[in-house]
């Protein structure tokens, strides 16, 4: 209650995807150090919105700000948590796990152009799995979403043909299926819908139990969602090399790199109107990084690998001459 | 106190004096109400103002072009209202049509044909309805009626309906449950509670007078409501139409939920679909730059369009009055 402890609460606000583990985190830094970090989760454009009006120290963001943003706002930005985008599915006679998919039969169904269940592209992947004859019913999130952004950033790099008709961003105009609200609808439909196709954040799959696909990655090996399987994608990925941490750890190389991994980044003013507040969000961050990794297992997330904790360290002597 | 100065002195009251303290106090409730009223003017001109400067960038990208596009591309950042606009339209037409008679009818039975002790717990059943939050009614379509739409009902439509000609194209598509016609069940029992209560209200101010005779000439039961009942209260009805129609054009939550999010345009009614207020709930979140310009323009039209529904039915009591 004292007046100290209050000036140096950390406001913070963006995507919901992180939101889980931020709150989590809070907690525990709090619990630690006894400093007060409050995160709304109001989605990655609304948390960007607010940074530029400076109603709060940080955002966050599942898409990371374009090197002109930055530049033109006087932002930094690094990544904070990374995570795993699930296809999802309901077809009769084939358990969870037992589908394997890779990147261009994925772009085809979504696509529109297999509309099949027992289409020979996906026989081909499964040769074994006896597939009915049933119409593919696609779903996916209605509301724009940093999931939706890594999917279809996946599909576009995957997918010529998904790239030039329809594009990657938070929100696009699909060719085929229907739309479900949030996550939990987005479960909910699969669960319903017979025959359905969907991609879904990996904690959403381990509470509802519904049908997971394995998928070939970028070194062409077919390998299961997992935590395991998401770290390799995040510690694979060139961070080092990429300017303003501006990378997307979709189609990542390494034989055990899941392709539709996911980051959030955390976004910070380089020149803030007060830096005392700065400097007390990344002593945050710097707790998360220390300390946070056994919540976000916990939740079915990752905070950023080591390798790439340090490398984030590094930017900020740069970007905010912390020290 | 009082009492005893007016009898004392009730001759030598002062009248000019009593008469001003009443003039004034006149005039402050005068300027009061006058106040209250040209608040709700001022604040609907900052509203439309407010949306006219932010849809602008959209119509100086893309003309009225705007108005009659039928694409919706955050990635290709080309926006066209008319999914959105027909969703709107058809969704609430659909429901006005499944609401009106069976709210005028409920009405007519609460007050011509109940037994007394049934018409209080209909009455309240039916107003608990306007109480409930419309994101229950979203969840409540979602888990319960979108899989009975999906195994039963639109099944059984397309099969018969369905198959005759011309009309049966509206009724033709893959159905996954969600969609148009959902979305306006949904919206029919939500506005079912507003249509009901306000005819059951203008109903019981007929004069008992006129309605006895009607029956005293032998009218039936159902000639007295065709030809005494609904004449008589025409312009209450009207009011009462039009009140459920504003909530039917603007209501987002359960819409959002089961109309299954497409902004394409849609040939049947029981395909999914997108309406305006669905369209800026999902994407507003995340919307920047010529998106959220887009959306706001979607909201000055929703806004133009209930204008338009509102002076219609302005128009409409008129001329019940000069019938």
């Amino acid at each position: 209650m004292s007046v100290s402890a209050s000036a140096a609460d950390i406001t913070g606000a963006g995507s919901s995807f992180i939101a889980p583990v931020l709150s989590k985190w809070a907690e525990g830094y709090k619990a630690a150090t006894n400093n007060v970090v409050n995160y709304q989760s109001v989605g990655s454009g609304a948390g960007i919105k607010q940074l530029l009006d400076k109603t709060i120290v940080f955002g966050a963001s599942d898409k990371p700000m374009s090197d002109a943003d930055l530049e033109k706002n006087g932002i930094a930005q690094f990544p904070m948590i990374s995570g795993g985008i699930v296809v999802s599915y309901n077809v009769e006679g084939v358990k969870p796990g037992e589908l394997v998919l890779d990147g261009k039969t994925l772009a085809d169904i979504f696509l529109g152009k297999i509309a099949k269940w027992d289409d020979a592209a996906i026989k081909t992947l499964n040769p074994d799995v006896k597939l009915p004859s049933t119409p593919i019913s696609v779903v996916y999130r209605a509301d724009s979403s940093g999931t939706t952004f890594n999917f279809t950033d996946y599909l576009a790099k995957v997918s010529p043909e998904w790239k030039e008709k329809v594009g990657s961003n938070t929100a696009v105009e699909w060719p085929v299926g229907f739309g479900a609200k949030g996550s939990e609808g987005v479960s909910t439909t699969v669960n319903q819908t017979a025959g359905s196709i969907s991609y879904v954040e990996y904690s959403y799959v381990i509470a509802n139990h519904i049908g997971f696909a394995k998928m070939k990655n970028a070194a062409g090996k077919v390998i299961e969602p997992s935590l395991d399987t998401f770290k390799a994608a995040a510690s694979n990925a060139d961070w080092a090399n990429a300017k303003n941490f501006n990378l997307i750890i979709t189609n990542q190389p390494g034989d055990q790199s899941w392709p539709i991994a996911a980051s959030t980044w955390v976004l910070l003013y380089k020149k803030p109107a007060d830096p005392a507040l700065n400097e007390e969000a990344l002593k945050f961050f710097k707790w998360s990084y220390e300390h946070g990794q056994k919540d976000a297992t916990a939740l079915s997330y990752l905070a950023i690998p080591e390798s790439v904790a340090a490398v984030v360290e590094k930017s900020w002597t740069k970007d905010f001459g912390a020290k | 106190m009082a009492d005893a100065t007016q009898t004392a002195g009730f001759q030598a009251l002062d009248t000019s004096a009593v008469t001003r303290k009443f003039r004034i106090q006149d005039r402050i409730f005068y300027l009061m109400t006058l106040g209250s009223a040209t608040l709700v003017v001022l604040l609907l001109l900052a509203i439309i103002v407010v949306l006219i400067i932010d849809a602008l960038p959209t119509f100086q990208a893309f003309g009225f072009s705007f108005l009659w596009g039928t694409k919706w591309s955050a990635p290709a950042d080309i926006y066209g209202a008319v999914p959105a606009v027909v969703g709107t339209l058809v969704s609430s037409f659909i429901a006005m049509l499944i609401a009106v008679p069976l709210g005028i009818g409920i009405a007519i039975f609460l007050t011509e044909l109940c037994p007394g002790s049934l018409r209080r717990p209909i009455s309240t059943a039916i107003e608990l309805l306007a109480g409930i939050p419309s994101i229950i009614y979203g969840i409540v379509g979602l888990f319960i009626l979108v899989p009975l739409m999906q195994t039963y009902i639109l099944p059984f439509l397309m099969m018969t309906i369905g198959q005759v000609p011309l009309i049966g194209l509206l009724f033709q598509a893959p159905a996954p449950g969600v969609g148009l016609l959902t979305a306006s069940l949904v919206l029919a029992i939500m506005i079912l509670p507003f249509i009901t209560a306000i005819s059951r209200d203008v109903f019981s101010t007929v004069p008992p007078m006129l309605r006895e005779s009607a029956y005293g000439t032998g009218m039936t039961t159902w000639e007295v409501a065709r030809h005494i009942l609904i004449p008589y209260t025409r312009r209450g009805l009207v009011g009462g139409i039009m009140l459920g129609l504003g909530r039917a054009l603007g209501e987002t939550m359960a819409v959002t939920f089961v109309i299954g999010s497409v902004s394409r345009l849609q040939s049947s009614i029981i395909s999914p679909s997108t309406t305006i207020s669905a369209q800026i709930a999902n994407n507003f979140g995340d919307a920047d730059g010529l998106q959220l310009s887009s959306l706001i323009a979607l909201g000055l039209l929703l806004f133009v369009l209930s204008f338009c529904v509102l002076a219609l039915a302005r128009w409409m009591i008129g001329r019940g009055n000069a019938l």
